[in-house]
């Protein structure tokens, strides 16, 4: 609301002005940088709440506007919310305090870089989910990846350093090629910021050819399904989030990998609707070969992490067919299992990582019998796995559940294929609970591994009860969303309706000033944004 | 006696360049009476000279116009450059004075030849005449010939200065070639008169082309672009880290600067003619840049060749041919002098005595061992790579936006992979520091105040570029304007 005009400058950037007082802290003095960590993260989730009672539920367009020059008048300081991203920045406010809670004790070495790393992440991803510039968002998308390749290559595990640089590699390949399209962009439309062009294009005042428009969504799309992943460009994340720290996994699996989906339901889809309807077909078939081929891949693994680290693959193949499948409930569904997957395999992370903490060892063979020494342990992690195989009531179930509907309705063997994804998550999950937990006790030392302790318990609880929260009361969420979809359905549809518009340079560049489709908050800003000249 | 006011204005206009020959031949008169001991005493007069030569150009500012007939041109887009020359060249010298003090070469010469060859470059940043460019060209590379090989004892460094003068000379002598082919074509050697006399004529003759040709040649080498960079991976190797330092930000502007004018202004009638020679060679000097730069296992050598790839970035918004180009280039140069001369000044000064740490595993655990150095050089390496929120980014950023501007789309797409490529060996050097372990027999020397200063102002200036770069931005338009007015 009015009431908090800067609201979302805070919360993106308090956990930064986090950094300097962890510097100023004595770099042995572990327990108050711990301490001022999780401060700082508790109370940046705090804030982060005040969003929710301020948003208007009926408002498809962007809230919390604040929108200043920069650079030149070409380049704003452009941030919002809206019903896609709102849950997307409380998720990461509500995931960071807990991987720092998780790092409580198995990080020793070099405890401050650590937690400064952390909050820098924080601070970038919010930046990613709020800035609706898309110079202000490239920053922030490549600012995200500096730390966690510094979180995976100094606290990671065994072959951190190939992960790493496996890692930064792979998504700057990605986004490299899509600062190009932003430029682009910017030279067929003039501007930068996102509500302007989102205008422009679909008032018809700037059209793109067809080849073009299929470029640029090209650019954009390659670097969002690098970091989903999609398949078959999923090959850096096994490594990445084996050799991560608990921390980082649960930060790149929790929001991270969220970024992709994230940028292509705000940004391909609705910027270049034709080539989404061109190109669904093949991303939908690519998402479900993620699904099944990363349920089955997991099915096989050996070391715990990394099977959770595949179930991802087959996760978001779900929220990719979902956003694919054009239809209301299934991208509602999708960004629902954005907040799950975030959540659920945050838990699932945070739990091997407990796991870890006691027997420094991933391998599923190395466990075995451990619901006898640790059944608080183990009983959390079994609630966790069947969140994480979308059992009714919980909350995986909502999100899956919407988008098989949704895909039914377009493409009946599209939902076949990926509802035998839905059945593969129960037999690996299960099936590596049941080699984990059940049985006798394997090997001799797990027999006197201490249960939970209270800050696990703590850790564990919460995301229990966000996982049951989410998976009764998800009208709350969904109802909060709703517009948003249906704006940006509405007007691919539209596109989709009027496809010869495309063909009608005519308008090209006739006004640019009736663009008043602008929200009021920006239309009271600076001047000079609906004036700018058009790039020859 | 009365001195006419354009005497004045003359000497106005080029008292930068006074001020820094000025105070060149003072410490070469003083050099001989002072003691070994005290010799330190002409860094401090050589960064004075530098400052007060800034100052000069504040001054020159003032007045802008053409000086000397017309032989030395004052406008925004010379004072620009003069600052990016001068300002490195300060910093070079900050940085310089423990090195030499380690390699016992602590002289007044070197600094005198610093000082000389940045009144030569800022001779060429300002030159509006062909002859007189070429006396600045020649003023800076004979100093920097010198300067590549003031570490005598060493091979290396003497192999450099061979190198670098053999082919220097070379390649200075075709740009004279290509001044004569000019002025035989078109009846002048002066900048701006070249360029009406070439819209007088229909076609640009053969003449003026194979002209044009051969300055790109000349100016080509001195910039390092391909296929002319042969020779700069061995003589940026060889010569003593400072000077690298120096060779690979403020000659490079200075050249550039001629460069943007002798094509601009000249032949920007006809920007069709060097459009694809320029094309072809940033294209070619990304590749061999970024990829010779994958191989390597001594960071002064990957450095070498990372400046080469700039280089080619740098044409990427050359190739633009509109005076967003020329603003773009503008603020890359701005944006790369800090980064390269910061970068390559940790790198002098990890080196220890001898320059014998230069290896990529002698950077292991730097991060644990001398933190606020290794964040530094982290910096200047992301800044390299294009990292969002350094100076180095926004540089590429508007390089490709110029480029794309004037619909150069595939260009900037093998630019975009090959900083991706670029990623890799500077993040390399990032993985050394922070993720190995550090090597027991390093022992770190003190950081002297004097480069702590030189390291900050790069840093800080890499970092202000990143984030507000709207002001200096203003004043690279301006100056590309101003270069439009000719």
């Amino acid at each position: 609301m009015e009431t908090q005009p800067h609201l979302l400058s805070v919360i993106t950037f308090l956990p930064l002005l986090g950094v300097p007082a962890l510097l100023l802290l004595r770099s042995d003095d572990h327990a108050w940088i711990r301490r001022v960590a999780l401060a700082v993260s508790l109370a940046e989730f705090a804030i982060s709440l005040w969003l929710l009672p301020g948003f208007v539920t009926a408002n498809p367009g962007y809230q919390f506007e604040e929108l200043y020059n920069w650079i030149g008048t070409s380049i704003h300081y452009h941030l919002g919310v809206d019903g896609i991203s709102l849950f997307l920045v409380i998720l990461t406010t509500f995931l960071t305090p807990l991987s720092i809670l998780a790092s409580w004790e198995s990080i020793r070495e070099n405890v401050k870089g650590f937690f400064i790393a952390l909050l820098i992440i924080e601070s970038a991803l919010i930046g990613v989910f709020v800035s609706l510039d898309l110079f202000l968002f490239f920053v922030f998308w490549e600012l995200t990846l500096i730390p966690m390749y510094f979180l995976i290559g100094i606290w990671g595990h065994d072959r951190r350093i190939y992960a790493a640089v496996k890692f930064i590699l792979y998504t700057m390949f990605g986004s490299i090629l899509m600062l190009v399209a932003i430029l682009w962009l910017y030279n067929l439309t003039g501007t930068f910021d996102l509500p302007e062009i989102q205008a422009k294009l679909q008032s018809g005042i700037v059209s793109l050819p067809g080849v073009t428009e299929l470029l640029l969504f090209g650019a954009f799309f390659l670097a969002f399904a690098i970091k989903v992943p999609l398949f078959p460009l999923h090959t850096w994340l096994p490594d990445a989030h084996t050799e991560a720290p608990t921390a980082g996994s649960v930060i790149l699996a929790g929001v991270m990998l969220k970024l992709g989906t994230y940028g292509i339901l705000r940004f391909c889809l609705p910027l270049f609707p034709d080539a989404s309807h061109r190109m669904a077909p093949l991303i939908g078939v690519l998402a479900i070969i993620g699904i099944v081929y990363g349920a089955l891949v997991a099915t096989v693994q050996h070391d715990l992490k990394r099977l959770v680290a595949y179930t991802s693959v087959s996760h978001l193949g779900f929220v990719v067919l979902g956003l694919f499948a054009f239809n209301t409930v299934s991208i509602q569904g999708a960004i629902y299992q954005m907040l799950n997957h975030g959540v659920s395999t945050g838990a699932l992370f945070l739990a091997v990582g407990m796991l870890y903490d006691r027997r420094h060892t991933h391998e599923i063979k190395e466990y075995g019998g451990l619901a006898t020494p640790m059944p608080v342990l183990m009983a959390f992690f079994l609630f966790v796995c069947l969140s994480s195989l979308a059992l009714p009531l919980l909350n995986g179930f909502v999100g899956e559940f919407l988008i098989l509907i949704g895909v039914f309705e377009q493409h009946h063997t599209w939902g076949a294929w990926a509802a035998s994804g839905a059945v593969l998550s129960a037999i690996y999950l299960l099936w590596a609970y049941q080699r984990v937990a059940f049985g006798e006790v394997t090997v001799e030392k797990n027999r006197t591994l201490p249960d939970a302790s209270k800050r696990e318990r703590i850790i564990l609880g919460s995301l229990a009860v966000v996982i049951l929260f989410m998976g009764v009361a998800s009208p709350l969420f969904t109802r909060r969303m709703e517009p948003t979809t249906d704006g940006v359905l509405k007007h691919i549809e539209q596109r989709m309706q009027r496809p010869q518009l495309a063909d009608t340079p005519a308008h090209l560049g006739s006004s640019t000033k009736q663009i008043s489709v602008l929200p009021a908050a920006q239309a009271a800003s600076p001047n000079d944004i609906t004036e700018q000249r058009m790039p020859r | 006696m009365q001195i006419p006011a354009e005497q004045i204005a003359n000497l106005e206009r080029l008292a930068p360049e006074i001020v820094l020959c000025f105070f060149g031949i003072v410490i070469m008169v003083l050099d001989p009476f002072t003691s070994a001991a005290r010799k330190r005493i002409f860094a401090w007069l050589g960064f004075a000279g530098m400052i007060l030569a800034l100052s000069a150009v504040w001054l020159a500012a003032h007045d802008p116009g053409l000086a000397y007939s017309g032989l030395i041109r004052v406008d925004t887009f010379s004072i620009f450059v003069h600052l990016i020359i001068f300002g490195a060249g300060a910093l070079v010298i900050l940085g310089s004075i423990q090195y030499l003090d380690e390699e016992g070469i602590q002289r007044g010469e070197y600094y005198a030849l610093v000082l000389f060859a940045a009144a030569g470059m800022g001779i060429l940043a300002g030159a509006n005449e062909l002859v007189t460019a070429f006396i600045g060209l020649e003023m800076s590379s004979i100093s920097s010939y010198i300067l590549a090989g003031f570490r005598k004892s060493a091979v290396k460094s003497t192999e450099a200065s061979l190198k670098y003068f053999i082919l220097g000379s070379f390649a200075t002598a075709f740009f004279l070639y290509g001044i004569a082919m000019v002025y035989g074509a078109t009846g002048t050697t002066r900048i701006d008169l070249v360029q009406s006399a070439l819209k007088e004529m229909a076609h640009p003759p053969a003449l003026v082309i194979l002209g044009l040709g051969l300055m790109f040649v000349g100016l080509g080498f001195k910039v390092v672009v391909a296929p002319f960079q042969i020779y700069a991976p061995d003589v940026y190797e060889g010569a003593p880290t400072p000077v690298t330092a120096l060779l690979a930000s403020a000659p490079k502007a200075a050249t550039f600067a001629l460069m943007l004018r002798i094509f601009y202004v000249s032949f920007g009638s006809g920007s069709n003619i060097w459009f694809w020679i320029v094309w072809g060679s940033a294209i070619l000097t990304m590749c061999i840049g970024n990829f010779a730069a994958l191989v390597q296992s001594n960071v002064k050598r990957m450095l070498a060749y990372s400046s080469i790839a700039h280089a080619g970035y740098i044409l990427v918004a050359f190739a633009a041919s509109t005076y967003i180009g020329v603003a773009a280039v503008l603020f890359y140069l701005a944006a790369y002098a800090l980064m390269k001369v910061g970068a390559f000044l940790v790198v002098a000064h990890l080196g220890q005595q001898g320059e014998k740490r230069l290896e990529i595993q002698d950077y292991a655990g730097l991060g644990n061992k001398q933190p606020v150095l290794a964040v530094c050089f982290s910096l200047f390496l992301l800044s390299l790579l294009g990292l969002p929120a350094t100076g180095g980014f926004l540089g590429k950023f508007f390089a490709f936006q110029a480029a794309l501007d004037s619909k150069i789309v595939w260009l900037v797409v093998i630019a975009a992979i090959n900083s991706v490529v670029g990623a890799y060996y500077y993040l390399r050097v990032i993985v050394a520091m922070y993720f190995w372990e550090p090597s027991k027999e390093y022992l770190p020397t003190r950081v002297a105040p004097a480069l702590t200063v030189a390291l900050v102002i790069a840093a800080a200036g890499t970092l202000y570029l990143g984030l507000l770069p709207a002001r200096v931005l203003f004043l690279a338009r301006t100056a590309a304007d101003s270069l439009a007015l000719h």
